[in-house]
């Protein structure tokens, strides 16, 4: 135990941190994109190692298996495909840096501020069955307004997609037929 | 025990013998690292019988004999196949993207052999019993759309990127119907974990299992779970992203020598891991077909059952002609996925109506009729039939 | 649309499958080299030089009139005359190829020497295995590689050999009758001509020339 974590903690956050670090800097926009998928690995690995199964699957196969392959297809059918031949700072980094320290700052108060008063603390069991449970009882409402906001979006892309409604038939294609 | 249940546990029994070998603390490794090496050991070992039997059995489909000449009716042929890629020259193009283009074909093969570690090939012989295995089978078959895109995206050329697209996007499509399909079967079950959903299709009614596949929902499940199979595998007759009439090799154009066997193997590799899960899921795993059978081990009915699944694979590889992409698409989103949702509901209502003929004949009629229906519906628009031709005179 | 024409697929493909293993027709495949399939008579594959008889240098059909090689579209024939003559099967003095070379590299097998070949000496072989490690030498073949017998052509191409060899035949009775006929013209010529003189001479020397006339006519050219 070094600083008093894990070797496992540490490794798994050393990677995540380095996965987002490489996000932010690399030049070229693809590699940004895999980096990216490589910090949402290490996220997994972070929960499955907090012993969450289904959170950690759950962020694989959503965030890598979803997320990851729209940053892509977003990139490429786009023209951010191209190298660009020199680094793109901002010419307001400061204000970014600051910004970004004062977040971190914050969270991190919230996050000491909640831990308890005695360190051994058990976490709770959970599994599959309770999650389910939880949901269709507690969190039923946050189900379904997810579950119509997902419908929602799904009608959307298919009205973006849709053909424009076509001009009426030529004779030419009527008589094919 | 029993002769034949030692028989059945022999596996279980030989690790624990060479894992008595080490100190108590290091048992539980050494009995995961066994099974790793089992694991490592077999299923390539499957692949390679595979590559040969896949070739003879579509050359005689064809009127043809396969590969005959290396060994005895040509089963030695993988052995020069695997030398033959070992010893050819590995080009990478000078443009591509050296980095991802190797990594592509490793993380495809780390990830598809990540998938056998909750695929229960025998009673009691499952690497890890995860609550949640189920899940972790689909997420990490998500992750092997990635190695995809790299492959075809780091090697710089039109095709590749084109082939890469065109499977990436076949693959999420297919996904959809495959989780819906395979939902059923865990809902009944009321678990993740696949050593329960075996357990829970191991009964028998007189001599008659308790397969999923003979009720009406897990038939439809079964058969929409075997049509995602093939397309998630980028299988004939979805092989469009890899046809090499149509698009040199697909994603896999800028590969030569031992990545390129690498794709090979990731690819069927996935190939047994999603039939082994079909048959996890719908064909009763390890169970045997009638209660009489049950002194045969369950592993070696695991593996009668994969190796019927292969070779229905390859029945259907021999005989299916490729699906054009708009086809592929339609099929999914306009056919497949109606299908997987009332297959849902019709499960729902399975479990809720009780016991009786009567939940039997009101599931099947609902999904016979919903199904001619859709085929109705879709064909509606189309002229299909033999093909007119009209010469210049 | 209920998907039954996958299933008539499917059991089309299972009876090839199954079929293969007990009946001849549901598996073609002929395994060469160690099976071969007899190749029918048209067969061609590069040209030969026919000869009559056992010799070669005396049967040679081939009087080096070098049409086909004017004819030949790619060129791969190479003949040089020889410079005396000798005589052919039937005794007539011909010259002869000296040199006869055909490259079958070249050789594109179109056949156009056959056809245009006026006696009947060059045909077609069906030999293919002729592969060699000689890149430029064992593909060009001279004429005593190229000679082969008329049996040789009999069992190759039988009916277009047995055609041949009546074509031939007819065309020798044709010119031995016409060979006939100019002798008895000419003995009648001479009967007439030494008539007065010598009658008992003639009726001794007449039996004799008309045999030596009729001896005369044989050893004049077949078909000129």
């Amino acid at each position: 135990m070094i600083f008093g974590l894990g070797i496992a903690f540490l490794l798994t956050s050393a990677l995540t941190v380095a996965g987002a670090v490489a996000a932010a800097v690399l030049k070229n926009l693809v590699h940004c994109a895999l980096s990216l998928t490589v910090t949402f690995a290490g996220l997994a690995l972070l929960y499955l190692e907090l012993g969450a199964q289904f959170a950690g699957f759950s962020q694989i196969l959503v965030y890598i298996g979803a997320v990851a392959i729209l940053v892509v297809f977003a990139i490429l059918l786009t023209r951010g495909a191209a190298v660009p031949e020199y680094r793109n700072y901002s010419s307001s980094w400061f204000l970014g840096l600051a910004i970004a320290a004062a977040v971190f700052a914050l969270l991190t108060w919230a996050v000491t501020k909640s831990l308890p008063a005695s360190e051994t603390v058990s976490a709770p069991a959970v599994n599959v069955q309770s999650i389910g449970v939880a949901l269709m009882s507690t969190y039923v409402l946050p189900l379904e307004i997810v579950a119509v906001l997902l419908t929602v979006a799904l009608i959307g892309a298919v009205i973006v997609a849709m053909p424009e409604s076509r001009e009426p038939k030529s004779s030419l294609e009527r008589s094919g037929k | 025990m029993s002769f034949s249940s030692k028989l059945d546990q022999i596996f279980i029994l030989l690790q624990h013998w060479i894992a008595g070998f080490f100190p108590q603390a290091l048992q539980p490794v050494v009995g995961t690292i066994l099974g790793v090496v089992a694991i490592v050991a077999a299923f390539p070992g499957i692949f390679a019988l595979t590559t040969v039997l896949e070739r003879k059995g579509l050359g005689r489909m064809q009127n043809r004999l396969g590969p005959n000449r290396v060994g005895p009716l040509g089963i030695l042929q993988p052995v020069a196949d695997g030398i033959k890629s070992l010893t050819k020259e590995d080009i990478v193009p000078l443009s591509a993207d050296a980095l991802v283009h190797f990594l592509a074909p490793v993380v495809l093969v780390v990830a598809i052999f990540l998938c056998y570690a909750v695929l229960p090939v025998g009673r009691n012989m499952v690497l890890m019993n995860m609550d949640a295995g189920l899940l972790f089978f689909f997420a990490i078959g998500a992750s092997t759309e990635l190695s995809i895109f790299m492959a075809g995206w780091s090697s710089r050329n039109k095709y590749s990127l084109l082939g890469a697209m065109r499977a990436v996007a076949q693959m999420i499509s297919y996904e959809v119907p495959l989780l819906l399909s395979s939902v059923v079967a865990v809902m009944i079950t009321g678990s993740l974990s696949t050593v329960k959903i075996v357990e829970a299709q191991s009964g028998f009614t007189g001599w008659f299992p308790h397969w999923y596949v003979f009720t009406p929902w897990g038939f439809a499940g079964f058969v929409l779970f075997v049509i995602a199979a093939l397309a998630e595998t980028n299988r004939s007759p979805f092989d469009l992203p890899e046809g090499e009439s149509e698009l040199v090799a697909g994603y896999f154009t800028e590969y030569s020598g031992f990545k390129f066997a690498l794709f090979f193997l990731g690819e069927y590799l996935g190939m047994f891991s999603i039939a082994g899960f079909a048959i996890t899921l719908f064909l009763g795993g390890w169970g045997a077909p009638l209660s009489v059978l049950g002194f045969i081990p369950s592993w070696a009915w695991f593996f009668a059952k994969l190796f019927g699944a292969i070779f229905f694979f390859i029945w259907l590889r021999g005989t299916m002609p490729r699906l054009r992409q708009d086809q592929l698409m339609n099929f999914a989103w306009k056919f497949m996925l109606p299908m997987a949702l009332l297959n849902l509901l019709v499960a729902g209502a399975w479990r809720f109506l009780g016991e009786g003929w009567s939940r039997w004949v009101i599931c099947s009629v609902v999904l016979i009729g919903a199904y001619v229906l859709l085929g109705r519906v879709l064909m509606r628009g189309q002229h299909l039939g033999p093909r007119s031709y009209r010469y210049a005179d | 649309m209920l998907g039954e024409g996958m299933l008539k697929g499917l059991a089309e493909t299972a009876k090839n499958f199954a079929g293969s293993f007990v009946s001849e027709e549901r598996l073609t495949t002929v395994q060469y080299p160690e099976e071969r399939i007899t190749p029918i008579e048209n067969t061609r594959d590069f040209p030969f030089l026919v000869y009559d008889g056992t010799d070669p240098m005396a049967g040679l059909r081939c009087v080096a009139c070098q049409i086909c090689e004017k004819e030949c579209p790619p060129k791969c024939i190479y003949i040089v005359k020889s410079t005396d003559k000798k005589p052919d099967f039937v005794g007539k003095m011909q010259i002869y190829p000296a040199r006869f070379d055909i490259d079958i590299s070249v050789c594109m097998s179109c056949q156009i020497c056959v056809e245009v070949c006026p006696f009947e000496a060059i045909k077609m072989d069906t030999e293919f295995e002729l592969s060699t490690t000689d890149r430029f030498g064992g593909l060009l073949f001279d004429r005593d590689h190229l000679s082969k017998s008329n049996e040789h052509y009999h069992k190759i191409h039988p009916t277009e050999a047995a055609e041949v060899d009546a074509r031939l035949a007819d065309e020798k009775a044709k010119a031995d009758a016409k060979a006939k006929a100019a002798a008895e013209a000419a003995a009648a010529k001479a009967a007439a001509a030494s008539a007065a003189p010598a009658k008992s001479k003639e009726a001794a020397t007449v039996p004799q020339e008309v045999p030596a006339a009729a001896k005369e006519a044989p050893v004049k050219e077949p078909g000129a």
